[in-house]
């Protein structure tokens, strides 16, 4: 992308304004078999949820007699990027599923079901950057589906920092972009109500400032996703088979 | 129960966990609600459903949680030397104790009234965070032989039976089938033949998948009566 005389960049690659997110794609009830599931998108980063549970916990050592745990696993499927994945856990997706969890324990209230288990599966089909933050809306979804009860709603977006230009909802071509300052990636959840940061990680240089600002940024754009994981939860109907 | 059968009467909405139902003090919060300052705030995914001044949500997803009294169906896992360890279809497990069953038992042979896989319809007497305890004393409660099962979602219970039942009678005349319907969505239907069977669970299907609907015990016997001039064929 190196054009002669423009170093800033002034403009998306895909034409989207600064501040907007892809096409967002969100359905509940994907997953007949589960307890409740949610398909996520991202223009072309698609997430499936699936969660399982409160279930009786096994090994019995690990139940907690004070409340119920959750398991988060976050997995890309090997044909979800150009270069196929080895498919099983790896460092990356242990350290997602993990943070996923992390963000998604902050609401989930599993006082109720002692001794049990909440399994969250995401499932990553189709790849092109934040994928976690399209993980953990997906997750949001599934598990609000299954009944599980929460005192607030999730909602995840990563912002990028593009020379010097902030950006919402990440792709795969800006997240290697290299001009000037070059790229940074910062994948962020919030709690609706609340308005309280459950999770951030980040990836490249930013200023103090400039943090704040992504961090107000994503808060912003955390508000207009949750509009439509509100309208997606609001208008399942029946469509799940018997189970569900 | 009862209440919880006309979904569409009253205004209710399908609320979202975090979501302010109603601002203000007049109001007082139940079930899956809590009161935060002003707001009364959804604490789980459902309908909300105003009752005077009490605000509750509905469940309209998820796991089967015991609560006493639910009549249930279950099916045995395993055989102890007083009684039997059974699975309820919830997250912790169930026992019902020799000295629940109301007739006599050979002790050294459990497995003569209630063998392993076979189902049975029971009430719970107790739920312990260690798990539920079960009774087979009360009317209609037993040993379930024959027919078949079906699984539903236990939050649709209430649908599939009915106000006062009137629509597990209409699918119990229509089908010449019995028909036990467990409160954690585990469905019994036994008939004097296997189509009977089917055709109840068909109407039982027809049933869960559309309860948002107003008037179906009216669908439900068009159907069915459809359903049996068509087969007849």
């Amino acid at each position: 992308m190196g054009e002669k005389n423009n170093m800033a960049y002034t403009k998306r690659f895909d034409g989207r304004k600064f501040d907007e997110t892809r096409k967002i794609t969100a359905k509940v009830g994907v997953v007949p078999n589960a307890d409740g599931s949610a398909m996520f998108a991202f223009g072309d980063t698609v997430a499936i949820a699936a969660v399982y549970g409160p279930k009786q916990l096994h090994p019995q050592h690990m139940q907690n007699p004070e409340k119920g745990i959750m398991r988060v696993n976050y997995q890309m499927m090997s044909f979800s990027v150009s270069e196929r994945i080895r498919p099983g856990p790896s460092k990356r997706s242990t350290e997602i599923s993990k943070i996923s969890e992390w963000a998604l324990a902050s609401s989930t209230l599993l006082g109720e079901f002692p001794n049990t288990v909440v399994d969250v599966h995401i499932m990553i089909p189709q790849a092109d950057a934040s994928t976690r933050c399209a993980g953990i809306n997906a997750a949001s979804l599934a598990l609000a589906h299954a009944g599980v009860p929460m005192k607030d709603f999730v909602t995840s977006v990563s912002i990028g920092k593009m020379d010097k230009q902030m950006v919402v909802d990440v792709i795969k071509e800006e997240e290697d972009y290299e001009e000037g300052e070059g790229a940074t990636d910062i994948a962020m959840s919030f709690m609706n109500r609340s308005g309280k940061l459950v999770h951030i990680q980040l990836d490249g240089k930013i200023s103090h400032k400039e943090l704040k600002e992504a961090v107000e940024l994503g808060k912003k754009a955390c508000k207009k996703i949750y509009e439509i994981q509100k309208k997606a939860l609001k208008e399942v109907q029946e469509n799940t088979g018997g189970k569900n | 129960m009862e209440e919880e059968i006309n979904i569409e009467e009253s205004h209710r909405e399908i609320v979202i966990p975090g979501e302010i139902i109603v601002s203000g003090s007049d109001y007082l919060p139940g079930d899956g609600t809590k009161r935060e300052g002003n707001d009364i705030v959804a604490y789980r995914y459902g309908l909300s459903d105003k009752n005077g001044k009490l605000i509750k949500i509905i469940p309209l997803s998820g796991v089967f949680i015991p609560r006493r009294g639910n009549v249930i169906i279950g099916r045995v896992n395993d055989i102890t030397f007083n009684g039997w360890l059974t699975d309820i279809d919830s997250a912790i497990s169930a026992f019902l104790p020799l000295s629940e069953v109301p007739r006599y038992i050979d002790k050294n042979n459990l497995s003569d009234f209630l063998d392993i896989s076979d189902f049975f319809n029971a009430k719970i007497t107790n739920v312990k965070s260690k798990g539920v305890d079960l009774t087979l004393e009360g009317k209609g409660l037993g040993k379930l032989e024959g027919g078949i099962i079906v699984k539903i979602n236990p939050n649709k219970v209430p649908r599939v039976i009915g106000k006062e039942g009137s629509m597990i009678k209409l699918i119990k005349d229509e089908t010449n089938c019995k028909i036990t319907v467990g409160q954690n969505g585990i469905v019994w239907i036994r008939g004097e033949n296997v189509e009977d069977e089917l055709f109840a669970k068909k109407a039982i299907n027809f049933v869960t998948d559309r309860t948002f609907i107003s008037g179906l015990t009216d669908k439900v016997s068009k159907f069915l009566s459809e359903e049996k001039n068509g087969g007849k064929k």
